[in-house]
């Protein structure tokens, strides 16, 4: 029994990047109704730059945390400005193939600047584990749940409580009608860009301990991700959430237990969840069935 | 009598489709004006032309000054425009539709305001975090105007407030849209296809057809109109 509580544990905390990656896919989907190909791309370069403050600029690891998260997110912002904007008012396809290019260039970018090589990433949290109830739990899990809380919980308050949160929401569920009230729109995507950014960083930043801190890195990540996002409902922030949880747990308990799935049959899992809930409940757990007028 | 709002020559269109062929309005601060006109008159573009929202020409002057700019800008000059069909953000909550409605202030009376509304609108306090989408037709017009109100316009710019309510609603609309130009003077251009009930509110108006103004003069002028009579007032 022990055993499963920690397989549902480190499920919890690998379900909780996904979320965090999930979420930042739902912030741009529903407010543009494009998905990002590029989030999982830039996630892993916001992580190389965590790694290269780090290891050649003498920070630790928190403040490099800190400065990774404002970088992202002004790349974020940029990333809109320069290349998203100018064809936002188009058809929504040339938006899709402009991420997909942005994938391709970030993760060029990376092996250029960084090498292929696979790096070795320090945990920030202590080795070793607590036990709880007679349960074994890592502190590096304990310390990815909690950090992906606290981000999904100052995110949704940001949402809530303050005037900008709520003219992203407006400008992402209403945009015409937002502008009528004074909202600028452009402008809120752009910061709805440069928060998926840090969401990505943050995912980025606590996958690498895990695996390696290699170019590649986030693309499993990313499917991952997706996955998450369509359980949840594509445009359900908590939907993501939860729906990352679901399948951080469930895959986890799949490897363990079930003895062809293993970890390498994690990833196609994953596909098949995104073609179940395509195929059985296109609006995933949380999300409206949308009836378009045609 | 200044006039706050002045469009002089204004033309909007469609791609190739010409709305508005060169009107001419004047809307006089603290007054009511109403714009009516048969379906495809020009009404709504002539608020869509004020407030940006579709490509205009001509001239259109506010409290002086040239409106210029999309609908954020004319949004900040004090210009509140409520559009056709309940303009609310349904999938938000009454409170947070009415505190959006104050998103171009920067002052922090706006619970206070809130308030205010809810003299007006009993229901809103009660009812703040239900979602717009789920109220009534009636109710969610009112919440369109509360939010309106909520960035304490100088102009307020309705279109079709009625369309689609109960008689009894659409008197109530227009008793709170008087009652709000009587006691604090608010100057409103209101577009409507309900030509009587507009007609008993507004001090002038104007009659639009295919794109020009056809007639204009005091409400009680064109009450008296032999053609207004017979074609918007039906009898």
């Amino acid at each position: 029994m022990a055993a499963f509580f920690q397989q549902v544990v480190s499920g919890l905390a690998s379900g909780g990047i996904y979320g965090a990656l999930a979420l930042a896919i739902v912030l741009i989907h529903r407010a543009t109704g494009v998905i990002n190909f590029a989030q999982g791309e830039m996630a892993m370069f916001s992580t190389y730059i965590a790694w290269t403050l780090t290891t050649n600029h003498g920070f630790s690891y928190w403040p490099a945390f800190a400065v990774t998260l404002l970088v992202s997110f002004l790349g974020g912002v940029g990333i809109h400005r320069a290349v998203i904007r100018p064809v936002e008012r188009g058809p929504q396809i040339r938006v899709v193939i402009i991420t997909i290019g942005l994938l391709l260039l970030l993760n060029g970018l990376a092996f250029w600047i960084w090498s292929g090589e696979v790096r070795a990433v320090p945990s920030p949290f202590p080795a070793g584990t607590i036990d709880i109830g007679g349960v074994a739990i890592s502190w590096s899990d304990i310390g990815t749940i909690a950090v992906c809380l606290t981000s999904v919980l100052v995110l949704s308050a940001f949402f809530r409580f303050t005037k900008v949160g709520l003219a992203m929401r407006a400008a992402a569920v209403n945009p015409s009608e937002a502008r009528l009230v004074g909202v600028r729109v452009s402008s809120m995507l752009g910061l709805g860009w440069g928060l998926a950014a840090m969401l990505g960083a943050i995912a980025g930043m606590l996958t690498a301990p895990n695996v390696f801190l290699d170019p590649n890195m986030m693309q499993a990540v990313l499917i991952y991700a997706f996955a998450a996002a369509l359980l949840g409902g594509i445009d359900s922030p908590i939907g993501a959430v939860v729906g990352g949880l679901i399948l951080g747990v469930g895959l986890n308990l799949l490897g363990t237990y079930v003895d062809f799935v293993g970890s390498d049959l994690k990833l196609p899992a994953a596909l098949l969840v995104i073609l179940g809930v395509l195929l059985l409940r296109p609006a995933g757990l949380f999300g409206k069935t949308v009836v378009k007028k045609v | 009598m200044t006039a706050l709002l002045e469009l002089r020559n204004v033309e909007a269109r469609y791609g190739p489709v010409q709305a508005l062929r060169g009107i001419s309005v004047e809307v006089p601060e603290g007054t009511i004006v109403a714009v009516l006109g048969a379906n495809g008159a020009g009404k709504t573009t002539t608020l869509r032309a004020v407030s940006g929202t579709v490509r205009r020409a001509g001239e259109i002057t506010f409290a002086g000054k040239p409106l210029r700019g999309g609908p954020e800008a004319v949004a900040k000059a004090g210009i509140a425009h409520v559009p056709e069909g309940r303009g609310t953000f349904t999938e938000l909550s009454v409170t947070e539709n009415l505190r959006l409605g104050a998103y171009t202030r920067r002052d922090p009376s706006v619970k206070a305001d809130i308030e205010r509304m809810a003299g007006y609108f009993p229901w809103i306090l009660d009812r703040g975090d239900q979602r717009a989408g789920t109220l009534s037709g009636g109710e969610q017009q009112m919440l369109a105007l509360a939010r309106a109100l909520m960035g304490r316009p100088r102009l307020l710019m309705l279109d079709e407030p009625s369309l689609g309510l109960a008689p009894l609603i659409v008197r109530e609309i227009f008793r709170i849209v008087r009652e709000l130009n009587e006691k604090d003077g608010l100057t409103v251009l209101v577009v409507e296809q309900d030509a009587r009930i507009a007609l008993d509110s507004a001090a002038t108006a104007y009659v639009l057809e295919v794109g020009t103004v056809a007639l204009s003069g005091s409400s009680a002028e064109l009450k008296g109109d032999e053609a207004v009579r017979r074609s918007y007032l039906g009898y």
